[in-house]
């Protein structure tokens, strides 16, 4: 049982013109057999038009401890929203 | 249920203020309905529960494959052939999601393999029971599955990110299934008198099994109170198995079947069927492995494992050198 299939981690492109987005994971040999897999996996109900497989251990996350630093900076700049500046109606549409 | 007895810590559930300062920030994501995404922190406890949930069900996934797999060679038209392996096909992806979601727990699917083959991991009791005649696949689809969505449908507001989103593309499936079955179990009840006895006497034998798959009653559920607190457990045996019963009599009377219990009854006061008890002892011996069919489920397993080790060695090889060759070439 050492012998096992790596890792995979299955993206699909839903419609044209959409982004590929995370749909799951898979165990495969190779890249081939894991969009082969991913075929079977996750569209059989015509969910996708391309399927992108990468190996799961080549991908690099934030960790989770990370979230304020990296993420709570963007919370006080209200400026970056559109929002936050009042255009006087007679203007029209901005 | 799917994970029909799953040990959880053992433990009565810890108060806020008994916790520490992790374990109460965690226990207040799960209270708030935040999701819990696999690398944050977690106890040990709901790790370790969440690994035999969802083990359980992924195993019970896999292993529900062999007693309709029984009937695809045959189905009585092409047209119920095909439906059939596209429904067993589906069971097999309903089975790789679940184990998906359990490895981001740091569970290998190997682990989890062996744990089912050496027996200690459970699957749903319901899958030692035979599948005698072609009715057997319509009560399997109206009854086992239609139980399987009344679990699974909480379970997409599930703590766990990744069981979650593995429950919610399972939901979506799952209701092809119960149709389905429903519409074998209409097409005999339709039928000759001959037709319509097989339709009863499937329903006869998967009667109680069905009731049993929610797990034992809520009096004599000892993990139920933690999983609950966690939010990997919504509602209550009892609970979900009353809901079954009370959409499922009326779907048998339209079928012109009757379900084969004498104290069903409509309760006017409780809005909702009395009905009699599964035997439980049979349960308890059907999880111990004493049931109809444990035997041959588990070496079905086991066959499958042991045979397709050379294909998936060789898989492995050929990949290993095909690499080696593109390295050796740029």
């Amino acid at each position: 049982m050492k012998n096992e299939w790596p890792l995979w981690e299955v993206f699909i492109r839903g419609q044209h013109g959409l982004a590929h987005r995370h749909f799951g994971s898979l165990h495969a040999p190779d890249a081939e057999m894991a969009i082969k897999n991913a075929r079977d996996v996750y569209t059989r109900r015509n969910e996708g038009v391309s399927i992108w497989v990468v190996k799961a251990s080549d991908i690099a996350a934030s960790s989770p401890g990370d979230k304020e630093p990296l993420f709570e900076p963007s919370n006080s700049k209200i400026y970056r929203h559109p929002t936050f500046y009042d255009i006087p109606d007679e203007v029209g549409h901005m | 249920m799917y994970a029909q007895m799953v040990k959880s810590t053992g433990e009565r559930v810890k108060a806020l203020d008994e916790m520490g300062p992790e374990e109460r920030a965690f226990q207040e994501r799960v209270d708030a309905d935040i999701k819990i995404e696999p690398k944050d922190w977690m106890p040990e406890g709901y790790r370790k529960t969440l690994v035999r949930q969802i083990g359980q069900h992924a195993h019970s996934e896999i292993v529900g494959q062999l007693p309709e797999g029984n009937w695809i060679t045959r189905a009585p038209t092409l047209d119920r052939k095909a439906i059939l392996i596209a429904k067993v096909q589906d069971e097999a992806g309903h089975g790789l999601y679940l184990y998906c979601a359990a490895e981001t727990l740091g569970v290998s699917r190997d682990e989890m393999t062996e744990e089912l083959l050496s027996g200690k991991a459970k699957y749903s009791s319901i899958f030692n029971y035979p599948t005698l005649t072609w009715a057997d696949i319509g009560a399997i689809g109206w009854l086992v599955d239609g139980a399987a969505i009344m679990n699974q449908v909480p379970l997409q507001r599930c703590s766990y990110g990744p069981y979650s989103r593995a429950m919610i593309r399972i939901c979506k499936e799952e209701s092809f299934h119960q149709r389905q079955g429903y519409d074998i179990m209409m097409r005999l009840c339709e039928g000759t008198a001959e037709q319509k006895e097989m339709a009863q006497d499937a329903l006869n034998r998967f009667w109680q099994p069905a009731l049993m798959m929610f797990g034992p009653s809520d009096k004599d559920s000892v993990h139920s109170a933690q999983s609950m607190a966690w939010k990997i457990k919504q509602n209550s045996n009892d609970e979900l198995r009353q809901k079954f019963v009370d959409q499922t009599a009326p779907q048998a009377e339209y079928l012109g079947l009757n379900v084969p219990d004498p104290d069903l009854k409509w309760n006017e006061e409780k809005q909702g069927y009395d009905f009699s008890e599964p035997d439980w002892n049979e349960f308890y011996e059907v999880l111990k492995g004493n049931g109809p069919c444990n035997k041959e489920r588990m070496e079905a397993r086991q066959k499958a494992w042991n045979e397709g080790a050379w294909f998936r060695d060789g898989l492995m090889a050929n990949a290993k050198k095909k690499k080696a060759r593109r390295m050796a070439a740029e």
